[in-house]
């Protein structure tokens, strides 16, 4: 029993020592937190942008990094936000105490918000890959950046979109952040354009069936279903939407644009519609190679590792131009950031959102999302 | 040891906590101790409930939303109205209290597992309505949540302000939620061995024969979901304050689950006891991101994800510890004696403990 | 009026699914009087064994129904094993604790199969290949799909056999006799162990009907698509009167015709005020209204009437 517990107070103290700083490197070593949902029902795309962030890690480690004449190394520390507000602070808090020189993430809104708050106390940038809440940049902090589009500029955009092809539009949200965020701009956007919105439903991020929700919107004939969600519940309702003989246009969000929609949406999803902001990959120079990497490295890209990509990309280059990796000496070169990503140019507004974002409206076609049309 | 050299140990040990706990482990784990402090506070407030009066609830985070709603829309610019501190934690507990009330009336003839899906649909409830009041008119700002909450402010002095680089924030916080666990702590063990409190313990055991004894169940029954929740009313204000941004999505059924393992693992009915599972269990799933760190120092390896392992170890703690420890980590010393005792009576009694109404 | 058939037609197909998985539940609460917070992963267990079966075949050109069938029985044969394996692990040894220390691990449980599935089948939703006809009949505007009707026919086949099984069989016998007074049916010959153990065995079988259920007609799966799932599952045992099999079965019924007509009229009787957002907030108010009026359920506790 003894010799146990001596074993186990070693371990205790090696672990210690491993998580104290390396400083003895003559190398610069640059601490960047990755913070996502690695576990619950979203831990698909939180390990996603996790991936993003963590080859562009790799790339600019083999590239060779160089800050003010010292050669330097990205280390990234990822944590497990677990899409809940309260341990993102802890996460925040932990990234705070590591000392890290940014942070990419959180995935959702509802995490970004209440840890941008430490972040800004602190003064550690942090630029989200996927957080769309506009709320989220504009509470007045220097430090929170987004790569991506915000819900009112991606909704507008899908209201444009959709009363070119429609008159009679409905709607489902799945009651998130996210979800209800777009899809509330979307019918204010479409309603000004002189749509008519006949029916706004509401599911869950749980559900799978929608067959009443369907059903009830089914009886107001429709040309055009707009879903704000993830792609989780936007799959089986497309399967759902078919089997009830309800021939609408579907669009979704930038949550529904995945290959996992048209997996789980088995064979009914040709010819859905869905928005993503950027421009699409394949006509971005690098953008066809960055997708084969990460191909071969991690399986198919689910939604945000692009963007999680650029957003590292572009703090170390903001770093780079600085000569530092102090936040407080390079963060006002990362707000004028001008970097070329495989999403499209990264630069911020003066509230820390992504300036002049083009929004990309996908169709599948032949079990693939084709570009359409950039917004 | 003489009562007041302990007093005055434990004392000194709490506060001295948050900076030997900063230099030891670094600020994240004081952040993680505050947290710990609140739930201490719901599952005093859950305890009082389920421990004291026997009444299962699985709906007990609505309090808790409650409260830091109350907060939250009171001071705010969601409402562009910013009340005093001082007035929202009183007011925080009495709305949560009457919120217990409207909870407890209608369910009052239900016993045992019928009470739980009662009581769960009704966190269900709050939660929902939480998600939705924001049309026609914006009540409680949706799933977007209330954002810029004002930080608790005493007396003109910020809690968000650290008083030295060495002092921060979250230093302010911990010693008023000390402050407030303490308090909570005392009103439930006066209560415990109060009229009252025996009245709860009456009703737990056999509330036929409480009845039979004169106690008004129902008053007392109504009283014991006032007091619990008003507890979880008094964290809820405390953690809007804290958090500065409160959404629906803090407030699920996963929570009240939580709050429900923190009283039972730790001992029902014996409030060291919870305090104790209260803090071993928002502890637990922060130590255990370190398993991977601790692999690597191991076995110089990381041989499984830890992020999927550390939920995976949650759960087999919890198994473990009620196989082992069936009636808690900190059972109080009756509970124990009626465990060790293994005759018919008490093996019956415990059984039944839940059942009362049979 | 089309719509509302059709409404009516959603509300039973997703109620017979909460009634089969109710049905594992109102079992083992009958016998043991725990509400096994468990068995809704072990409905997710099913589910993905049945799709793992179906994937490992889908080379040997075996139709859609045969492989679901062979997919099935291996899901309940593990099922069945796990069920076995959490009663004599999580719940035997707490028999005689205070009641509510095998809740918490029937939690720990839950969280420890759900993380289980994670490590093994991964993080993403799982899609279930095409394995019935697609399309769906219809009859006067009501569209029923193939696997809809399969639904129907094997939940009520099984809810039946079930039944049958407790009233008329010995085994039945021995379960009731166990869940009225386990020591005088141990006096009176019954191994009362050994009833337990297989009573969980059969809750186990069925949740793997119902996984495979679930996943074949929503065509996911996911490690965390039980909870909710047994969430409801167990509001409609209870709605019923949990302990009660056929209370199982209409509480499902009932709560899936509720939810169904929730999402569909609740924006039009209250003139747009509550919509479909309000859907769970409506069963949760019927059910309130149920227990306050009948405080067992609808039907009462038949089979587990405990002293």
């Amino acid at each position: 029993m003894r010799n146990t517990i001596k074993a186990f107070i070693l371990a205790i103290a090696a672990m210690l020592a491993a998580c104290a700083k390396h400083s003895t490197d003559s190398e610069l070593l640059i601490r960047i937190g990755s913070a996502a949902p690695l576990t619950g029902p979203q831990s698909h795309l939180g390990k996603d942008n996790d991936n993003g962030v963590r080859m562009a890690a790799d790339d600019l480690n083999v590239k060779g990094i160089v800050i003010g004449e010292k050669k330097a190394k990205v280390v990234i520390l990822s944590e497990d936000d677990q899409a809940d507000p309260r341990t993102a602070t802890i996460v925040a808090q932990k990234f705070v105490d590591e000392e890290v020189a940014g942070v990419i993430g959180h995935f959702n809104s509802g995490t970004s918000i209440p840890a941008s708050r430490i972040y800004s106390d602190a003064g550690i940038p942090q630029i989200s890959p996927s957080a769309t809440a506009t709320s989220y940049t504009h509470q007045g902090f220097k430090t929170t950046f987004r790569v991506v589009t915000n819900d009112n500029q991606q909704g507008h955009a899908l209201a444009v979109f959709a009363t070119r092809v429609a008159k009679r539009i409905a709607i489902i949200d799945d009651s998130t952040a996210y979800g209800r965020g777009i899809a509330d701009r979307f019918e204010q956007d479409v309603k000004s354009m002189g749509a008519n919105v006949v029916a706004h439903e509401y599911t869950n991020d749980h559900a799978t069936d929608f067959t009443a929700i369907l059903t009830s919107i089914k009886g107001k004939q429709p040309d055009l279903l707009f879903y704000g969600g993830m792609d989780a519940q936007a799959g089986p309702m497309m399967r759902q939407l078919r089997n009830l003989g309800l021939n609408v246009l579907f669009l979704g969000a930038d949550g529904s644009k995945s290959p996992e929609f048209i997996r789980l949406a088995g064979g009914a999803a040709e010819g859905a519609y869905a928005s993503a902001p950027g421009i699409p990959l394949e006509s971005m120079p690098g953008g066809r190679d960055f997708e084969k990497r990460f191909t071969a490295k991690y399986g198919k890209i689910q939604l945000y590792s692009p963007y999680s990509y650029d957003a590292t990309m572009a703090m170390v280059a903001a770093m780079e131009k600085a000569g530092s990796i102090d936040p407080s000496v390079y963060l006002p070169y990362l707000a004028k950031s001008d970097y070329s990503g495989v999403t499209g140019k990264i630069s911020f507004d003066r509230n820390g959102d992504i300036l002049k974002g083009a929004v990309t409206i996908f169709q599948v076609k032949d079990g693939n999302w084709k570009a359409v049309s950039t917004l | 040891m003489n009562r007041g050299i302990r007093l005055f140990l434990v004392a000194a040990g709490l506060i001295a906590l948050p900076f030997l706990t900063d230099f030891a482990f670094g600020r994240t784990w004081v952040r993680i101790i505050d947290f710990a402090l609140l739930y201490s506070m719901l599952a005093l407030g859950l305890n009082i409930v389920v421990g004291f009066a026997g009444l299962l609830d699985l709906g007990y985070v609505a309090f808790f939303a409650v409260g830091a709603y109350l907060y939250a829309l009171l001071a705010s610019p969601h409402f562009g109205l910013h009340l005093p501190f001082w007035l929202l934690l009183p007011l925080g507990a009495l709305v949560a209290g009457l919120f217990g009330i409207l909870l407890g009336a209608p369910t009052l003839r239900l016993r045992g597992d019928y009470l739980a899906i009662v009581t769960l649909g009704f966190g269900e409830i709050i939660r929902i309505f939480l998600n939705n009041l924001n049309a026609p008119y914006d009540i409680t700002g949706g799933p977007q949540g209330v954002n810029l909450i004002d930080p608790i402010t005493i007396g003109g002095f910020s809690l968000n302000h650290p008083l030295s680089s060495s002092f921060p924030a979250v230093y302010n916080y911990y010693f008023l939620f000390l402050a407030v666990t303490i308090l909570v702590a005392f009103v439930s063990s006066r209560l415990q061995n109060s009229r009252i409190g025996r009245a709860w313990v009456a009703i737990r055991e056999d509330e036929i024969a409480a009845e039979a004894m004169g106690i008004n169940t129902r008053n007392v029954k109504l009283l014991a979901f006032a007091m619990g929740a008003s507890f979880g009313g008094l964290s809820g204000t405390l953690f809007a304050g804290f958090e500065g941004f409160v959404s629906p999505e803090s407030f699920t059924l996963m929570e009240s689950i939580m709050i429900l393992c923190m009283v039972v693992l730790g001992g029902m009915g014996h409030i060291r006891g919870v305090i104790f599972g209260a803090i071993l269990l928002s502890i637990l799933p922060e130590a255990l991101r370190y398993v991977g760190s601790l692999q690597q120092a191991i076995f110089g390896h990381v041989y499984a994800d830890p992020s999927s392992i550390r939920m995976l170890l949650f759960g087999i703690s919890l198994i473990l510890v009620m196989l082992f420890r069936p009636a808690g980590l900190w059972p109080s010393p009756v509970r124990r004696r009626e465990l060790a005792a293994h005759d018919e009576t008490a093996r019956h009694e415990n059984s039944s403990i839940y059942d009362a109404g049979h | 009026m089309e719509i509302f058939l059709q409404q009516l037609v959603n509300g039973i197909v997703l109620g017979s699914i909460y009634a089969l998985v109710a049905l594992g539940y109102t079992l083992v609460y009958g016998i043991l009087g725990l509400i096994n917070f468990a068995h809704g992963d072990i409905v997710m267990i099913g589910a993905m064994v049945t799709l793992a079966v179906v994937h490992f075949l889908s080379g040997t050109g075996l139709p859609g129904p045969a492989l679901v069938g062979i997919g099935v029985l291996v899901a309940a044969i593990v099922c069945m094993a796990l069920g076995y394996l959490v009663e004599r692990i999580a719940y035997r040894p707490l028999r005689d604790a205070p009641r509510l220390a095998p809740l918490i691990t029937a939690i720990g449980v839950s969280i420890l199969l759900q993380n289980l599935a994670m490590m093994i089948w991964g993080r993403e939703y799982l899609s279930f290949p095409p394995l019935f006809q697609s399309g769906s009949f219809t009859f006067s505007g009501v569209s029923i799909s193939p696997i809809q009707i399969l639904i129907l026919f094997a939940s009520g086949a099984m809810m039946g056999a079930l039944s049958w099984m407790v009233k008329r069989t010995r085994l039945g016998n021995a379960m009731r006799a166990t869940a009225q007074h386990p020591e005088v049916a141990t006096l009176l010959g019954v191994d009362s162990n050994l009833i337990i153990s297989i009573t969980f065995v059969i809750g186990s079988a069925l949740a793997a009907v119902a996984g495979t259920m679930v996943g074949a007609y929503y065509g996911i799966a996911h490690y965390d698509m039980g909870f909710m799932l047994g969430l409801k599952a167990f509001t409609a045992a209870v709605l019923g009167g949990i302990g009660n099999i056929e209370g199982a079965m209409l509480g499902g019924i009932l709560l899936g015709v509720i939810e169904s007509m929730g999402a569909g009229y609740l924006g039009a009787l209250t003139g747009g005020v509550f919509g479909s957002n309000y859907q769970d907030v409506f069963a949760f108010f019927v059910l309130i209204l149920v227990l306050v009026f009948r405080p067992s359920g609808l039907l009462g506790e038949q089979v587990g009437e405990r002293p």
